[in-house]
């Protein structure tokens, strides 16, 4: 039909000058090349396809034209959408930045009567003085959470046992809960509890002022005791019985629990696993031990690399997969984190994989002692001596002086993976965040070299798994596409 | 069920003074003329009286002799009697000097749409409403002076073409006059969206009220060449994308059209995934069984595709959508051609006028939920259609991916 152009007319008749857009790859393995676009979308390529690509040297009908323009890896010279649809996307995974600094951390006391030899905080014995934060610091602690930008906040109270300084927490919720309305906020209260002294008038009080619970549960009895000792030897015992009650209290989605993962974990992963599902806990966090406190002077930080976290990792979610396609929607929340970043461009809070990092910019933390730290992580690295992350003290400071101090913002700068020596390369770096904290404990640089990192050995470990079973496209991957939701 | 005819002839007497087009809705005889266009529906003598005695002066007469009817009405239209299906409230235009009449607004349809040009800038391969280069901007002109016609409670007007944006300047207007005068009406155009890469056209659109307003925009790929190809137009798909984004950052309601053939069809998963990825914020995806007729007859050979040849391709299509939490739906495809899995997705799409089922659909169990046929073209039925028993088509909320 003469009325009609032929497909050459819109290909390869009219030559046009293409360009290549932003795009990382790395060689997983020969022949084998892993493409991500500016905003983190994947392919893989061969060796001799990357080649072409990277020469323009496609055209329409070759099959790699067609792939490389649905994945915004190349546009026409004249193209203005694909530019435009990279932008946008980009300021929708940037949204994060947009309401800074929504969780705000308490360490009300760094008593506990724990005594992990893991213990990241470095915490004091249950009767030691002074190691209790003021009522006049938290007051205001609550004033300076009150006046960060976003909407809604969230006042976490972390210790040591928060619980043994219940009373202040009490203090706090009361004047938050009559000051939010004053500037227009909501609150939302989080207690990081061990649950060993929950009593009925504490979980009344928080039943009445809506407050959730997080505890610490690394297994079964036998190794969630060896990892949490305390006396009597019943860490398990009262841990299991407080989830009950809180959630009878509370509501069941009000309480949840985290792991942490010892050298005796390792070859427990489906035991650890099944115990949270014994528990109706919705999922499960595996997460590694963190370089800082008694987890260093213990040696207990070293006695596992990132390769064999690995491992433990992907033997847990196999198992966790397994349990899926039993019918149990059962996620793995790290993965579940890092497949929304994947599969989608919503980002969610977690403040502790971001570029810019969170520090500060996603979380305060106000320190027993009055000082304010730029994460959770930084305030363990302070018992360690290192006061790179202290940001000011509350008998002074105000939100603006903390957020715009030149320390925060020579770290938040420096760090940044968009333009750190591999990081900016890496095709996953889209997915993956920026953690000075980490980088400045072992490596005293809050930058680091990658290839020495276990951070980064290990966040590039999960990623690869998770690309690869959402790459064979079977069961497990709709099992990983669903976990977006949760 | 014969589907009724929009357009066709009509005996008209008394339209005088050089009229090329009139306005005429028709009104129960026994009821007197409440605007000036009203026109008794005479069916009978009795209609004829009872329009004579309510003081009407224009009829409309189907089916029924009324020999003197030019005597006691100023004007009158007579119709065949196949028009059976004409009642009260229903808008037509006259043309007298062509002796023919078209149907604009039919009361009992949820399917009116008004066609605002046949001026367009693509040249779609399989477009089912061929474009024409001619000046008919008085379309425009009548569909206003159709708004005051129609019931305050409308709910929904369509708008298509041809392209409705080319003259955007008076085509906006216009649907903002629609939403003024019909307080709950939801307004779709279906349109290529390219209007929208201008910012001054955008602006204008979000104007309306966005809540009820939404554009039907079709991608036909993400590979610009292929989308390009099957427009026949340079710049279409980078132009397209630009207007959508610009829609959304707006906050307008903009769904997207994929047609499928086997131009499109080929990259089908590709394109969902890509609108998926890059395009969560839509409000509705349709994709949709081609409509045989028009220049798709022109392109069979190249376009036609047996729907039973890509439910595979379809199926993981709308699976990829749903999995993005993307509001979507399968138009214009009889149950029975596509797999159980995409069944849920399957709406009543075609509009009645041109809905109809063969015969061999008479022992289905679904034929009453079924999408249906085009009764328009139909060159060709699907291998696949064959009638269904009760249980065949799912019910219930449709699926995300198992």
């Amino acid at each position: 039909m003469s009325r009609f152009l032929g497909p050459e007319a819109f290909g390869k008749d009219v030559p046009e000058a293409l360009r290549l857009l932003p795009l990382r790859f790395e060689r997983l393995a020969p022949g084998r090349v892993l493409v991500a676009n500016l905003v983190g979308d994947t392919i893989f390529l061969s060796d001799d396809e990357l080649r072409r690509l990277a020469a323009l040297e496609i055209c329409l009908g070759d099959g790699l034209y067609e792939r490389a323009r649905e994945k915004l890896l190349v546009a026409r010279e004249t193209d203005r959408a694909w530019p435009q649809i990279l932008a946008m996307r980009l300021r929708s995974r940037m949204s994060f930045l947009s309401a800074p600094t929504a969780l705000h951390i308490l360490v009300v006391t760094l008593r506990c009567e724990h005594s992990c030899p893991y213990c990241q905080v470095s915490r004091r014995g249950e009767m030691a003085g002074t190691f209790d934060m003021s009522r006049e610091h938290a007051m205001r602690a609550v004033d300076i959470a009150l006046s960060a930008p976003p909407a809604s906040i969230k006042l976490e109270f972390q210790g040591g046992e928060p619980l043994l300084n219940f009373p202040l927490i009490k203090d706090v919720v009361m004047a938050a809960r009559a000051k939010a309305p004053t500037t227009g906020k909501s609150v939302d209260f989080v207690i990081a509890t061990n649950l060993a002294l929950l009593s009925d008038e504490i979980l009344s009080f928080c039943r009445e002022q809506a407050i959730m619970v997080s505890t610490s549960l690394d297994g079964p009895a036998d190794l969630h005791n060896r990892n949490r000792p305390r006396p009597g030897g019943n860490s398990h015992e009262l841990a299991v019985s407080g989830i009950q009650r809180a959630r009878e209290l509370l509501g069941h989605d009000r309480v949840s629990a985290l792991m942490t993962t010892t050298e005796a974990s390792l070859n427990r992963a489906e035991d650890i696993v099944n115990e949270y599902l014994r528990l109706g806990l919705g999922g499960i966090f595996l997460r590694p031990l963190s370089p800082y406190g008694f987890a260093v002077k213990t040696k207990w930080f070293d006695r596992y690399d990132a390769v064999r976290w690995l491992a433990f990792y992907e033997r847990g979610l196999r198992h966790i997969l397994k349990i899926n396609r039993e019918g149990h929607f059962f996620p793995e929340f790290y993965a579940s984190l890092l497949l929304k970043r994947m599969l989608t461009d919503n980002q969610s809070g977690y403040v502790d994989l971001r570029s810019p990092a969170g520090i500060g910019l996603g979380a305060l933390v106000y320190n027993y002692d009055g000082r304010i730290f730029a994460s959770d992580e930084g305030r363990m690295l302070a018992e360690m001596g290192n006061n790179t992350f202290e940001l000011g003290h509350l008998r002074d400071a105000d939100y603006t002086s903390l957020i715009t101090s030149q320390r925060l913002l020579d770290l938040v700068g420096v760090s940044l993976t968009q333009c750190a020596p591999d990081c900016s390369t890496c095709p996953f770096e889209p997915h993956c965040g920026a953690d000075p904290v980490y980088h400045h404990a072992t490596q005293g640089d809050p930058v680091g070299i990658k290839p020495l990192s276990g951070f980064c050995a290990r966040q590039k470990g999960i990623l690869k798994l998770l690309l690869r079973i959402l790459d064979e496209d079977g069961e497990d991957a709709g099992v990983l596409r669903k976990w977006i939701t949760a | 069920m014969k589907p009724p005819a929009l357009t066709g002839r009509a005996n008209v007497s008394g339209f005088t003074g050089g009229v090329s087009r009139a306005l005429v809705r028709l009104a129960m005889p026994s009821i007197g003329p409440q605007a000036a266009p009203d026109a008794a529906l005479v069916r009978s003598a009795a209609d004829w009286e009872a329009a004579k005695a309510s003081g009407h002066r224009s009829a409309v007469v189907v089916g029924t002799d009324c020999a003197d009817a030019a005597a006691a009405f100023d004007c009158v239209v007579r119709l065949n009697a196949e028009l059976d299906w004409l009642a009260a409230g229903d808008v037509m235009a006259i043309e007298p000097e062509r002796r023919r009449y078209r149907v604009l607004w039919r009361r009992s349809s949820t399917h009116n749409a008004f066609l605002v040009t046949e001026r367009c800038d693509h040249f779609c391969l399989m477009c089912s409403q061929p474009p024409k280069d001619i000046d008919d901007g008085w379309i425009i002109e009548e569909i206003r002076n159709c708004l005051p016609l129609l019931p305050p409670e409308t709910c929904t007007i369509g708008f298509t073409g041809g392209e409705p944006f080319l003259d955007w300047k008076r085509f906006v207007p216009l649907v903002a006059e629609a939403q003024e005068r019909l307080p709950s009406v939801s307004i779709h155009v279906l349109t290529n969206g390219r209007a929208f890469a201008r910012t001054e056209v955008v602006e204008a659109w979000s104007q309306l009220r966005r809540d009820r307003a939404c554009v039907g925009i079709p991608i036909y790929s993400a590979v610009d060449a292929i989308h390009d190809y099957v427009v026949q137009s340079r710049n279409a798909l980078d132009e397209t994308v630009l207007g959508i984004l610009r829609l959304k950052d707006r906050g307008n309601r903009v769904e997207v059209r994929v047609v499928l053939h086997r131009l499109t069809v080929e990259r089908l998963v590709e394109t969902c995934e890509w609108l998926a990825r890059n395009m969560p914020f839509l409000d509705h995806v349709a994709l949709m069984g081609m409509e045989d007729t028009g220049f798709a007859l022109a392109n069979h050979s190249a376009l036609w595709m047996d729907p039973v040849d890509y439910g595979d391709v379809l199926s993981r299509a709308v699976i990829a959508l749903a999995d993005a939490r993307l509001k979507v739906s399968v138009y214009n495809l009889p149950l029975c051609v596509i797999p159980a899995t995409v069944r849920p997705y399957a709406i009543r799409s075609i509009s009645d006028w041109k809905n109809d089922h063969p015969e061999m659909c008479a022992p289905c169990a679904e034929r009453y939920r079924c999408p249906g046929f085009f009764t328009t073209g139909r060159t060709k039925l699907s291998r696949g259609i064959a009638p269904l028993g009760n249980a065949a088509a799912s019910q219930g909320h449709p699926p995300g991916r198992a």
